[in-house]
């Protein structure tokens, strides 16, 4: 349990009190690209409760199924460290080829699915055995990296060459490819698998793919008064589990962007920190967490407030975010 | 720079050497190993659209010189470029081949050109000067060419010598003092002196300089002319130049302005003034387009695929001539065609645009073919700016604010 981890250094009381009111107390894990560490923090007291030193150029961020082990790209170490979720050490690293910028675990908690940035390949890794079961080239700079829920199809962006890449997890070959606008950072599916939600960078949309035709078959832009166009920069995007809200991180927009997943209509644009990158939900889905990589803080939004509750500073440049299901 | 720079090429070196092996190879598209000779036509397979890249390799450095251009200055970027094209082209069946033209000193670029394009090469990048861009050009009018011009900043190539089949991806000097102007108009300084070197293109960067100063209200208080020689390539042992040191006296001003587009006397200017001002220009406080530091929108990852490529960091032409064979490929890859027919109307249509790691995408101005981009401000350590700053704003984009705009413009292609 992460409350005990937490007990141990000695806030036993604030995890006393987070759980008496109600809400369950999880852990975030903030990955700062700068500083080379992961800020460790409690989702209940918004407390930073670690920084745990990690190798250079922390990016993309998970945890093991179990929770127990946390993984993170150290892009210019060409390596992903696993640290112990219990003491806060790297245990270990995966072969994970050169530049790892973004992963997704499978949902049965192995293989890792990796996105080396530099290298225009997704290298598949079984993490138990640290051997790479596969390489997979795709186009140039490959970033976002998204699982279909029966986890058979495997999708990355490449970010220079504008695509999404489908990627069939049983034989490891490149299916199609589906052109997007400029600069293509993440991928998200719908929980039912139908939809995939894509973001576009430099182009300032969010394409929507149906995965079945693996046609575009919505684009979705964005207007804020007093913010130009190419401050508009989409990257993270987050769905709830029922399928009725997106949440598109707008890089130097500063804002967060909530979307009514059925009509693909804006609702509503919440301020966060600055240059707003990924964002992270609570596995109860009451609070997403943004990374703002130069305000140096991330920013903690109340979901059905739809109102930021809190910035909390982290280190230098905050890249990444996960948080624990327990 | 001058310490670190052996350092960081070390660096590079052994970092790249472990991702090198890594790579798949890719034979098929000529990328030639990091120092091997700069002159290697690719073998074109019977698929590959040619582009071709004529250059004129940089003459090799003296004995010692701490900032040398490395000899495939330019060519280097290009050659990415087609890395990067074909990378994307595996899936869409769109691969591209480089035809390097290593121009001797003397050999005339029109014959090699004319050459290329009556064997059907109907892409051309070049970092030649304005009037050889010129030449070719006008020797290629008619033909089914694309000409993209990555090394001539001249304001008339896009001006009263504007050609329709010349497209620029290198910012005009316009832009480049433009950007400059609007960074001094942000911080409040308001008063120039400026120094004008002795060559032409000396005086055209004091004439766009002058142009800049007038759009954006400011007042070129004092302007001298640099008669004093190349100082700043003298050697450490010579004596200090005692009319140089004094030439600044008694001038009123916030920041002094060098043209010097040789280098050869700029960088003798900063810390020598009598009042202590900053300088800028072509040296102290530059308008460019790449910079080592230049890290956000992604360009940390072209900067480390150069650098692995390579052996040495990315230079502005290097990144110029990136943006004209990725301009082809990106069309291409939008376009679904790499047919010359296709490819050319659709550049300067407002459906184009070209990423390049300057946080927006870039378009071509259908006015004068000049490629709409942000334009940095940096000292020789660090970025400082970028261009258009905040509050500069247009009807169409805030790019707009940087170079000749359509009302002004003289160009009448053709």
């Amino acid at each position: 349990m992460v409350a005990r981890v937490r007990a141990g250094l000695g806030a036993a009381l604030l995890v006393w009190l987070g759980t008496a009111g109600g809400a369950e107390a999880f852990t975030a894990y903030v990955t700062n690209e700068k500083a080379n560490t992961v800020s460790v923090i409690d989702t209940t007291t918004l407390a930073v409760t670690g920084t745990w030193k990690v190798g250079r150029r922390p990016r993309g961020v998970t945890l093991s199924k179990d929770d127990k082990e946390l993984f993170v790209c150290a892009s210019d170490d060409d390596r992903i460290d696993v640290l112990d979720t219990a003491t806060g050490k790297v245990v270990r690293s995966l072969r994970s080829g050169p530049d790892p910028e973004q992963f997704i675990l499978d949902q049965s908690g192995n293989p890792l699915y990796v996105a080396n940035e530099d290298d225009s390949q997704v290298t598949i890794i079984d993490i138990e055995k640290n051997k790479v079961l596969a390489e997979v080239p795709v186009g140039v700079e490959p970033e976002g990296m998204g699982l279909s829920p029966d986890g058979k199809i495997l999708v990355n962006t490449s970010e220079t060459t504008n695509m999404a890449h489908f990627i069939d997890t049983k034989t490891f070959e490149v299916i199609d490819n589906v052109l997007v606008d400029a600069r293509p950072r993440f991928a998200e599916f719908s929980t039912d698998g139908k939809l995939l939600w894509v973001s576009a960078e430099v182009g300032g949309t969010v394409s929507i793919i149906d995965t079945g035709t693996r046609k575009v078959i919505r684009k979705i832009s964005f207007k804020i008064p007093g913010v130009t166009d190419e401050q508009i920069q989409p990257v993270g995007v987050r769905l709830t589990k029922d399928g009725a809200k997106a949440f598109v991180a707008l890089g130097p927009a500063n804002r967060v962007a909530v979307i009514d997943a059925k009509t693909y209509e804006v609702q509503k644009y919440l301020p966060v920190g600055q240059r707003v990158w990924q964002l992270a939900f609570t596995p109860d889905e009451k609070q997403l967490w943004t990374t703002n990589g130069t305000s140096n803080d991330v920013s903690v939004i109340d979901v059905e407030a739809l109102k930021v509750v809190k910035s909390i500073p982290v280190g230098l440049l905050p890249w990444g975010v996960t948080i624990s299901k327990k | 720079m001058r310490v670190s720079l052996p350092f960081l090429i070390a660096l590079a070196a052994l970092a790249g050497s472990p991702a090198a092996l890594a790579q798949e190879p890719k034979a098929a598209t000529g990328e030639p190993p990091p120092g091997s000779p700069m002159t290697q036509p690719a073998q074109a397979g019977s698929g590959d659209t040619p582009i071709a890249m004529l250059y004129r390799p940089v003459p090799a450095p003296s004995s010692y010189d701490a900032e040398a251009e490395p000899e495939d200055l330019g060519v280097a970027g290009a050659r990415m470029a087609v890395k990067d094209n074909n990378t994307t082209g595996r899936f869409t069946k769109q691969t591209y081949a480089l035809d390097e033209v290593a121009l001797e000193p003397g050999q005339d670029p029109v014959a090699a050109a004319k050459a290329l394009a009556a064997k059907g090469v109907h892409y051309f990048a070049l970092t030649l000067p304005a009037e050889e861009v010129l030449a070719v050009a006008d020797a290629l009018k008619g033909e089914d060419v694309v000409i993209l011009n990555a090394g001539a900043p001249d304001d008339r190539l896009r001006g009263a010598d504007c050609r329709a089949n010349v497209f620029h991806t290198i910012p005009s000097r316009a832009m480049q003092t433009d950007a400059l102007a609007q960074y001094m108009t942000l911080m409040r300084w308001r008063k120039i002196f400026l120094i004008v070197g002795p060559s032409e293109r000396d005086k055209a960067y004091a004439d766009a300089l002058r142009n800049s100063a007038k759009k954006f209200g400011l007042k070129i208080t004092a302007e001298k002319p640099w008669t004093f020689g190349p100082l700043a390539k003298a050697r450490g042992d010579t004596p200090t130049r005692a009319e140089a040191m004094v030439f600044t006296r008694g001038l009123d001003y916030d920041m002094a302005i060098v043209a010097d587009e040789e280098g050869d006397w700029g960088d003798y200017v900063p810390f020598r003034t009598v009042d202590p001002r900053p300088v800028a220009g072509t040296q102290g406080l530059i308008a460019t387009t790449w910079h080592p530091t230049l890290e956000t929108w992604g360009a940390a990852q072209a900067q480390n695929r150069f650098r692995r490529q390579t052996g040495r960091l990315m230079r502005p032409l290097d990144y110029q001539a990136w943006a004209a064979i990725r301009t082809i490929g990106e069309a291409a890859t939008q376009k679904k065609s790499a047919e010359i027919g296709v490819i050319r109307p659709y550049l300067t249509t407002p459906e184009f645009s070209l990423p390049a790691y300057k946080g927006v995408a870039l378009t071509y101005r259908p006015w004068d073919r000049q490629l709409r981009q942000p334009v940095i401000v940096v000292q020789p350590k660090a970025m400082v700016s970028v261009a258009p700053e905040q509050g500069f704003i247009h009807q169409r984009t805030p790019l707009d604010t940087l170079g000749t705009d359509e009302p002004e413009t003289a160009c009448k292609l053709r």
